[in-house]
């Protein structure tokens, strides 16, 4: 009995031991060649190709997006009483897709997840352009371009001014300021790894363009220590910043007497949802990303595991939110409720619902498997199902709640039409041409941060106490030698 | 290109091999007295703000004095249009100072804008970047501070300067020399 204790302590201890952030005792300037070595390299040819495909799609889609202004919303297949349909259900998934970047960047720095250092940079760039692919909706599917800008809090030329009670209002607010603050705190962890950039540059041209962008940076810790406190006012404050975005998105729904949307479980739901379909796509980006640039010590499978848990775990709470919704339309003995929630289930759409659940609750709970979780083709699988899910998810609360309203008359089946498709295909490729262009051009792991966490990082580090003493020493001078 | 004896200098520099060599080297530049000194590194390193005796950053109270502006920016932006140039009865629900909870939101989101602008500038501006050019930048090695090397620089117009000799400011002078 003692023995076995005894074995079963030592393998738990081996499971449990803090494993290494990055494998085989990487050096820091293994990790600078590593990575600035991506932007640095000659353009490979696969590069082109993908660029040049993403590019042609990009083009169609901002084609479609033209043909859609110069002819009107009707070119698209929403009409009374689906009002709403593929354009919100296209917004509210792409800016739900930013939300892992923020979570990556600001929620696991304040918790101290470490690990969070491999995927922070390519996740926040992630975030950036998948929000830059959601603002394109709002603005294109007022149906007059000319008059988005009654979007913004200034009075119209009949002097009425927006509504500032509106749901509507403050998720322009909500968006235009997670899109800047998402800039920036992007900008501030790029700037040291800018000044890597500039310091290792070969060509005039790189490094003058680098160094422009790194703004003198040298790394000083006087710099670090303004910075650092930036860095974590930055995290505090993006913290509840995107909490609040995917809540006040949920309000443009809550809000309404609309059966299928008006309920108060949207906020917390609409949270969770984003941070799952946000790690998916981070998966479905960091994976390839692996291979290609050879990332495998800095980005392990430790990172995938972690990221899968959270898949799990977010899918679970998405599980449990569609769940409690269809009991509570049970629960609440609401005759038009329960009809909605008949409908999203057994109604015409019944496809476009189990698709949902099946991708979103039931394909996620693969990931309680630990081999699974270490199984790239599975992670990569669930991933795929988990994006294609949570756009179903969308479809099914704006489309389904809509198209079988009050008064039977009127309803009415929607069908998208090939500039909807199109539309939304087209944002695909504008979001991964920017992250080629992102991949190609600017580095894509934070190499400082990941230089942070090696063990000899740590000034109380024991391996290094036989590295006394000096390396160089020497007089710097204001004019150039 | 300047001939070696017209060149003025912009301070000492010394490259350490490692986090804890330069860990222990600030601290005895530190308690020796050294006003105008810096360590540089590829990354902040724990504790050296200690072991280099500064004190927390006064960012943050700059930025809550951004973030105090942005929350007032929001409340004059929504209620002196709402209860005074273009009153909106909606649902027949007051439009007064008192209507809280539906104003919030936007208060909440430009605190947060603003405090982020005031974060974003106020780190370049305590830094005073951005400087294109320092004379560290004409010391070649330097270029490595970016990868992974470590330099301690002190400055010239530190008092203790004109009595600097190589070597003795790094540690401590062993004993029995």
């Amino acid at each position: 009995m003692a023995e076995t204790d005894l074995s079963s302590t030592t393998v738990f201890e081996e499971r449990m031991q803090r494993r290494p952030l990055v494998l085989n005792n990487r050096s820091m300037s293994w990790i600078s060649d590593l990575i600035a070595g991506i932007p640095e390299a000659k353009t490979p040819l696969w590069w082109w190709i993908t660029t040049g495909i993403t590019a042609s799609i990009a083009g169609f889609g901002v084609f479609c997006i033209l043909y859609l202004l110069f002819t009107g919303v009707g070119v698209w297949g929403n009409n009374i009483p689906v009002a709403w349909a593929w354009g919100i259900t296209n917004f509210v998934f792409w800016i739900g897709i930013g939300h892992a970047g923020t979570l990556i960047s600001a929620i696991l720095f304040l918790t101290r997840q470490k690990w969070r250092t491999s995927i922070n940079r390519a996740s926040e760039a992630m975030t950036l352009f998948a929000v830059i692919c959601a603002g394109i909706f709002p603005a294109i599917h007022v149906g007059r371009i000319w008059m988005a800008w009654f979007l913004a809090p200034v009075p119209n030329p009949n002097w009425i001014w927006p509504n500032f009670r509106s749901p509507l209002l403050w998720d322009v607010f909500a968006v235009s300021t997670y899109f800047t603050v998402s800039v920036l705190f992007w900008f501030l962890g790029l700037v040291p790894d800018l000044a890597t950039m500039r310091d290792r540059a070969k060509s005039t041209a790189a490094r003058y363009i680098y160094g422009v962008l790194a703004l003198g940076w040298r790394g000083g810790n006087r710099q670090w220590l303004h910075y650092e406190l930036a860095y974590l006012v930055l995290a505090g404050i993006s913290t509840p910043l995107v909490l609040s975005v995917h809540s006040t998105v949920s309000f443009d729904f809550a809000t309404s007497i609309l059966p299928g949307w008006h309920t108060t479980i949207f906020p917390p739901y609409f949270v969770a949802g984003a941070i799952f379909g946000g790690f998916a796509m981070v998966l479905t980006l960091m994976i390839p990303s692996r291979s290609i640039f050879k990332l495998h010590d800095v980005f392990t499978m430790d990172h995938i595991d972690v990221m899968c848990k959270i898949l799990l775990l977010t899918g679970s709470i998405v599980g449990y939110a569609y769940s409690m919704e269809f009991f509570v339309a049970y629960y609440g003995a609401n005759p038009f409720e329960r009809f909605a929630f008949i409908n999203r289930y057994f109604g015409p759409y019944w496809w476009a619902s189990w698709t949902m659940f099946t991708c979103n609750v039931i394909i996620p709970q693969l990931m309680w498997v630990r081999a699974f979780r270490r199984n790239l083709c599975v992670v990569f699988f669930v991933a795929m199902c988990a994006n294609a899910g949570m756009w179903f998810e969308r479809f099914v609360i704006f489309v389904i709640s809509l198209h079988r309203d009050f008064l039977p008359s009127s309803w009415r089946m929607f069908y998208p039409t090939w500039v909807d498709v199109f539309t939304f295909a087209g944002t695909f490729g504008i979001f991964l041409t920017l992250f080629l262009l992102f991949v190609r051009f600017l580095p894509m792991v934070a190499m400082s941060e990941v230089k942070g966490v090696l063990p000899e990082a740590d000034p109380h580090f024991p391996g290094a106490s036989s590295n006394e003493g000096l390396v160089q020493e020497g007089i710097a001078t204001h004019e150039p030698a | 290109m300047s001939p070696p004896e017209r060149r003025r200098p912009f301070g000492i520099i010394a490259e350490f091999p490692s986090v804890s060599a330069l860990y222990r080297a600030a601290e005895e530049v530190r308690d020796q007295g050294f006003k105008f000194w810096d360590v540089h590194s590829p990354f902040p390193i724990h504790g050296m703000n200690k072991a280099m005796g500064l004190g927390r950053s006064a960012l943050g109270y700059i930025i809550f004095v951004g973030g105090l502006t942005g929350f007032l920016t929001a409340i004059l932006l929504e209620y002196i249009p709402s209860s005074f140039l273009y009153p909106l009865i909606v649902h027949g629900k007051p439009v007064n100072f008192f209507t809280v909870p539906p104003f919030f939101p936007i208060m909440f989101e430009l605190t947060i804008l603003f405090s982020a602008f005031t974060a974003f500038f106020g780190v370049f501006v305590m830094n005073r970047l951005p400087r294109f050019h320092h004379p560290l930048f004409n010391h070649e090695p330097f270029r490595r501070v970016t990868n992974d090397a470590f330099f301690i620089v002190i400055d010239s117009t530190d008092p203790r300067f004109q009595k600097l000799t190589p070597r003795t400011c790094w540690r401590k002078p062993e004993a029995g020399k």
